[in-house]
């Protein structure tokens, strides 16, 4: 239904129709309303689509001003202006006064693409996941965002969302039922568990179909929301398929694999391996480049659920009776 | 004005005054000079010029306050008690664990507290969105926020500036509160402002220098210039005192920022301002 169709798109549309309904709800922009997608609110909305300027910490303030006064604002930039730029505004004006504002932060991680480093947020999940009382949501695909926007306008309080904005293979089709608080399983498995977010699931799928081949019955969830995390989505995977992968488009420190591996090491220790950028920063290249350079294509994550499991039937558990070195980090 | 409303309003400032310095006395520690410099300009918004209702602290259409230098927590606590937004008994719990009244601004902890400040810059940014709900909703309320002269050192002070100006905010009322001191020094010895008015006329503001920022009827008929703004937000920039009506704060200039107070101290304070 949304081949082909940009997720910004998608999610201006949706937002166009939530303001048209619901005048509580405000769009602000800072000098990127055409790169996400909502400069013709404006003429829609006059009063409630309005631009503060190249001025994100000034945004995120008259956000959560807005909020006091009874409205429900999304702000939106780049991911790393949208996060660790201003982190403190998104810290105090809006989380710590628990105001209602929902945070857009465009071009996550690899998917800056041609604007390179500077524009590559490797660590907006580990700064947003850090802030009490914030939610993370990346959605998949254009039939999740859809569902997704009137229940980010439903929940009462700061949401963070890390929205690609291209166009993505569909994932989900129109029967899909929603939950902002529950992980998604997209294909059920018994030898190990992908849980995968953001344009890592498309990449999870295929490996999926790869380790099938290789008589690996993989199990795949998607993990739209980081925090809080589906803690029992992630227990119950992992209890049955005693072997886990994570795959994100972030640094595997503060992301994703961390929200994980911290259910896991507290609940259920099992096998981890991370599949995502190691720990440095962007650079300029198209997407495709950098998933292979960084090692996040399909190969990769079957590479890294076959080592898991074999870990698994040589019985080493890693924790207490390894009798070699982990190699996982 | 009218003599007796300025006497009162005199009055008022004195009990704030004693107020506010009684509950940082009793715990012993806080930010005295930045409390007492404000405490006029509090007791002409909160007794004279404000549509509020401590009984409805909630009520559609009011007038709004910021305290964007967070900081003066305490001298808002004391007017928002003697309003009786909270029992006065409440100002001993100041900055005590479990208080509903932190040393700095919380709008969930407590009743009568507009916005949350704390992190300098943000609260004037806050009344700024804030001014834009009230035009969006066409509500004709008010916004009032203070701002410290060291706090308009921080980028998104001027960030926020030019979009109030920019969003013909004329609903926006902005004090700065200056003092000429910050925390490790003179402003004008760290960075300083001048000439501020300009800066703030060159922002797109019509700007009001009131020369005695504790004189009452000087600080009210600045704000009844700035509430006739056809297009533009105001900025009254009230020359104070930081520690001002207390002797031993006023006497310890630079330090007096967030200073210890002794027992003897928090009673011949309250002796002077009796």
């Amino acid at each position: 239904m949304y081949e082909n169709v940009e997720m910004r798109q998608v999610f201006s549309n949706e937002l166009g129709k939530i303001m048209e309904r619901d005048e509580r709800v405000v769009c602000i922009d800072a000098d990127l309303a055409r790169a996400q997608g909502t400069l013709g609110l404006r003429q829609q909305f006059p009063d409630r689509a309005f631009d503060v300027g190249v001025a994100e910490q000034n945004m995120a303030s008259v956000a959560a001003g807005l909020a006091a006064y009874g409205f429900i604002p999304f702000i939106g930039s780049f991911t790393p202006f949208a996060t660790r730029r201003i982190c403190d505004q998104v810290a105090i004006s809006i989380t710590y006064a628990k105001r209602n504002v929902k945070i857009v932060g465009l071009d996550p991680g690899i998917s800056a693409e041609l604007n390179g480093g500077t524009h590559m947020s490797m660590e907006d999940i580990g700064v947003m996941r850090s802030i009490p009382g914030m939610v993370i949501f990346e959605p998949v695909d254009c039939m999740q965002l859809v569902k997704a926007m009137p229940e980010i306008v439903r929940y009462d309080g700061p949401i963070y969302i890390r929205l690609f904005r291209k166009a993505v293979p569909a994932i989900f089709h129109e029967d899909y039922q929603f939950d902002l608080f529950k992980a998604d399983l997209i294909k059920a498995g018994t030898d190990v568990s992908i849980f995968a977010s953001g344009i890592m699931v498309s990449q999870a799928v295929s490996a999926c179909e790869i380790l099938r081949g290789k008589g690996i019955n993989a199990e795949l969830i998607n993990i739209h929301t980081i925090k809080p995390i589906d803690r029992k989505a992630v227990i119950e995977s992992a209890r049955k398929t005693g072997a886990v992968v994570t795959c994100e488009n972030h640094n595997i420190i503060g992301g994703l694999n961390s929200a994980v591996c911290e259910i896991l090491a507290e609940d259920f220790p099992v096998h981890v391996k991370a599949v995502g950028v190691k720990d440095h920063f962007g650079e300029v290249a198209k997407i495709d480049y950098l998933l292979a350079k960084y090692k996040m294509t399909p190969g990769d994550i079957v590479d890294a659920a076959v080592e898991c499991i074999n870990r698994k039937t040589r019985g080493q558990s890693g924790f207490c009776s390894s009798s070699e070195p982990s190699s996982n980090h | 004005m009218k003599e007796n409303e300025i006497a009162f309003l005199v009055d008022k400032s004195k009990h704030i005054r004693r107020l506010t310095i009684d509950s940082i006395g009793k715990l012993g520690v806080g930010h005295v000079g930045g409390c007492l410099s404000i405490v006029e300009a509090l007791v002409v918004l909160y007794y004279k010029e404000m549509n509020i209702n401590p009984q409805k602290p909630d009520m559609a259409g009011r007038d709004r306050f910021v305290m964007s230098k967070g900081h003066a927590g305490p001298a808002l606590y004391a007017v928002l008690a003697d309003k009786g937004y909270f029992e006065a008994c409440l100002l001993d719990t100041l900055n005590r664990p479990e208080t509903t009244l932190p040393s700095h601004c919380d709008m969930i902890r407590t009743k009568g507290i507009d916005m949350t400040a704390g992190s300098l810059g943000q609260g004037f940014s806050c009344a700024v969105g804030m001014a834009k709900g009230s035009k969006i909703k066409g509500d004709n309320s008010r916004i009032y926020t203070v701002v410290g002269d060291g706090e308009s050192q921080e980028g998104q002070i001027w960030e926020a500036a030019m979009f109030a100006a920019q969003q013909k905010l004329n609903n926006l009322i902005g004090f700065t509160d200056y003092n000429k001191f910050q925390l490790d020094g003179g402003i004008s010895e760290i960075v300083g402002l001048e000439p501020l008015d300009m800066k703030w006329k060159a922002f797109g503001w019509d700007v009001i220098v009131v020369q005695d920022g504790h004189d009452v009827k000087e600080i009210a008929e600045a704000i009844g210039k700035a509430r006739q703004s056809e297009a533009k937000p105001t900025m009254i920039i009230l020359n104070t005192i930081k520690g001002k009506g207390v002797s031993f704060a006023e006497a310890a200039g630079v330090t007096n920022h967030n200073m210890p107070v002794t027992e003897e101290q928090r009673i011949q304070a309250l002796k002077e301002l009796a």
